[in-house]
């Protein structure tokens, strides 16, 4: 009976527990963590057994209040939505683990607002996966949205003009989102996404179709740091404090590209997206620019939580390059390099987050041969992440670089072939540039002695989070052709 | 020509708001002001969503013993409205929390001015 439940489960998990752990952490805020990773690690455990089950019986729709569409309100949990949300709630029960020791030095006495927002944040990252209603899926990005502006804004000090930043931006993102729904509301009559997509087809060559597509991609495109629209991301990420770096850049704008996702290919369908001007390919040129920009941008900085904020920009860029491919292997790549980079980003930043914990800092200039020594664990897990990240096999983050490059090829796209190739380049001078500090020998100190240092290892509750996600990526790497299989079978058309 | 402008001139202020709106976000200094223009941007496309629920001739949407149920043309459109009020209250949210995070840059930097702020943060 459960299976025809879960998708409201997954998102009542996280509703239960933002009010849950106010409860509990009025009487003694300690209790907040725990509460959070078992509420994440429910939600985790629902999204595991719900995709298992959407492989063997397929996906559900879940009718809220048994009203049907497009009268009422439903969940659809399919191939694509399931995995997302796989992907989202299992890398957030490792970062909920992660945050024990971080919470106490750096958002001390805030536990209880913190993980209460934490889980209404994850309720409104779920809720914009699972939703088949356009309407409802800007409600679940606003909530998203406005839990996310508040845990950016607890960090450093200038965390709050970046949160301010990423509001006005975001919001205005979002209200123009709404003006596209507006639009397609007024074309269709309808507000739910299988409903439109069925009427749309006799809309082709529509102009108003067409300004709503860009009215949304454009609004989605803030909140994906699509590359003119990023100027938010670098800065929300570096000042937050780390647990909310490394909760938000694998998850947030992962989800904004499943809203491009869910709406190009999906709702609209590629012709249709085509039919007036190649958007497609504008919206795969934008990426293309971002992941030069994102990677260029990543090798001039020292700040390691800024580096890999501009990496971000560039990884996002990869996932919707996969998208206006819009064929089965750029499709596959793309689904691929979320899962990967989700993993890869969230194992970098909690290492950042642990280095900031342990040194007080995470500056590249100053890291240096110690740290071997040191960390061992640690930066054992970086270089995994790292070396994954630059594109190595056997490692998960080659696969997914190697079916977007067979998606560009199928495609005869040469420019977008270049850029995967290039950028893979770029990403391997700002990894290996850290690598080399710690794991290379110090020229200027002329031996082959590492410097002085005493094993200073961070506690247990960091170190399995983030060797778990670094060990994830080798068995990913392995399993590619399952995996890839089963993402081929979701692929629309 | 001239009935396009005053047939769709509900349209024509919205549109109105929304440049205000826009020019606000992005040629206002003072943080403030910026956060206005939010809000007018965001009433703009709730006043849309008002007009397009409009129909000429038509009653509010509450059931009428003269009008049958079945004469929808009579009816105005109840949903655009009802839509719009949870768009209003998020974006009383929204400013809400605007307003929480500008008081903590207040507090930190006693100073709302872009340039000034951007100064002091280098």
């Amino acid at each position: 009976m459960i299976e025809s439940h879960l998708p409201a489960y997954i998102a009542l998990t996280f509703v239960l527990f933002s009010v849950v752990i106010p409860a509990f952490g009025l009487w003694r805020s300690e209790l907040s963590q725990p509460l959070a990773v078992l509420g994440s690690g429910i939600a985790a455990g629902f999204s595991v057994y719900g995709f298992i089950n959407y492989l063997n019986e397929g996906s559900i729709r879940y009718f809220f209040g048994g009203w049907e569409p497009p009268v009422g309100i439903e969940f659809v949990y399919d191939g694509l939505s399931g995995f997302f949300v796989l992907v989202i709630n299992v890398v957030a029960f490792f970062v909920m683990i992660h945050s024990h020791n971080l919470q106490k030095v750096e958002f001390p006495g805030k536990e209880m607002p913190y993980y209460s927002l934490a889980m209404l944040m994850m309720l409104g990252f779920n809720g914009m996966i699972l939703t088949g209603d356009l309407f409802n899926l800007y409600v679940f990005l606003e909530i998203a949205s406005l839990s996310g502006y508040a845990l950016i804004a607890i960090g450093e000090k200038q965390a709050p003009y970046a949160a301010f930043r990423y509001l006005i931006i975001g919001t205005a993102g979002g209200t123009l989102y709404l003006l596209g729904v507006g639009f397609m509301y007024t074309i269709t009559g309808t507000l739910n996404i299988i409903d439109m997509a069925a009427m749309l087809p006799m809309l082709f060559e529509s102009n108003a179709t067409f300004a709503a597509l860009i009215l949304m991609i454009v609004g989605v495109g803030v909140k994906a740091a699509l590359f003119p629209m990023h100027g938010w991301l670098p800065d929300s990420y570096t000042y937050a404090a780390s647990t909310s770096t490394a909760l938000i850049a694998p998850i947030g704008t992962k989800v904004a590209a499943y809203i491009l996702f869910r709406i190009i290919l999906w709702m609209f369908g590629i012709e249709i997206t085509d039919a007036i001007a190649p958007l497609s390919y504008i919206v795969g040129v934008l990426a293309c620019i971002g992941i030069l920009y994102g990677s260029i941008m990543a090798i001039a900085q020292t700040e390691m939580k800024r580096m890999l904020a501009y990496s971000s920009i560039s990884q996002i860029g990869y996932i919707i390059m996969g998208l206006s491919l819009a064929n089965p292997w750029g499709f596959a790549g793309a689904l691929l390099h979320v899962l990967n980079h989700a993993i890869m980003k969230a194992c970098l930043f909690m290492i950042s987050g642990q280095l900031r914990l342990k040194e007080g800092h995470s500056d590249i200039s100053r890291f240096d041969d110690s740290y071997r020594i040191k960390y061992p664990w640690t930066m054992a897990s970086f270089s995994i992440a790292a070396i994954s990240m630059i594109g190595l096999p056997p490692l998960a983050g080659f696969f997914s670089k190697w079916y977007l490059a067979l998606g560009t090829i199928d495609n005869s796209n040469w420019l977008f072939l270049a850029v995967v190739l290039v950028s893979s380049l770029l990403n391997a001078v700002y990894f290996f540039r850290v690598l080399e500090k710690v794991y290379m020998m110090n020229p200027e100190k002329g031996q082959k002695e590492p410097a002085e240092a005493t094993r200073n290892e961070a506690s247990a509750s960091m170190l399995w989070p983030t060797g778990i996600l670094a060990v994830s990526l080798i068995v990913i790497g392995f399993a590619n052709a399952i995996i890839v299989g089963i993402l081929l079978n979701i692929f629309p058309m | 020509m001239l009935d396009f402008f005053l047939g769709h001139y509900a349209y024509w202020f919205t549109i109105i708001l929304l440049c205000i709106g826009v020019y606000g976000i992005l040629f206002k200094k003072n943080l403030i002001k910026k956060t206005i223009g939010l809000a007018i941007l965001q009433i703009s496309v709730v006043l849309y969503f008002v007009s397009i629920a409009s129909k000429w001739d038509a009653t509010v949407p509450v059931l009428d013993p003269n009008i049958p149920v079945d004469q929808v043309a009579n009816y105005l459109n109840p949903l655009p409205h009802t839509l719009m009020l949870t768009a209003i209250v998020v974006g009383v949210a929204t400013l809400g929390v605007a307003f929480t995070l500008l008081l903590a840059i207040y507090n930190r930097y006693e100073t709302l001015d872009e340039e000034e702020l951007i100064e002091k943060l280098q």
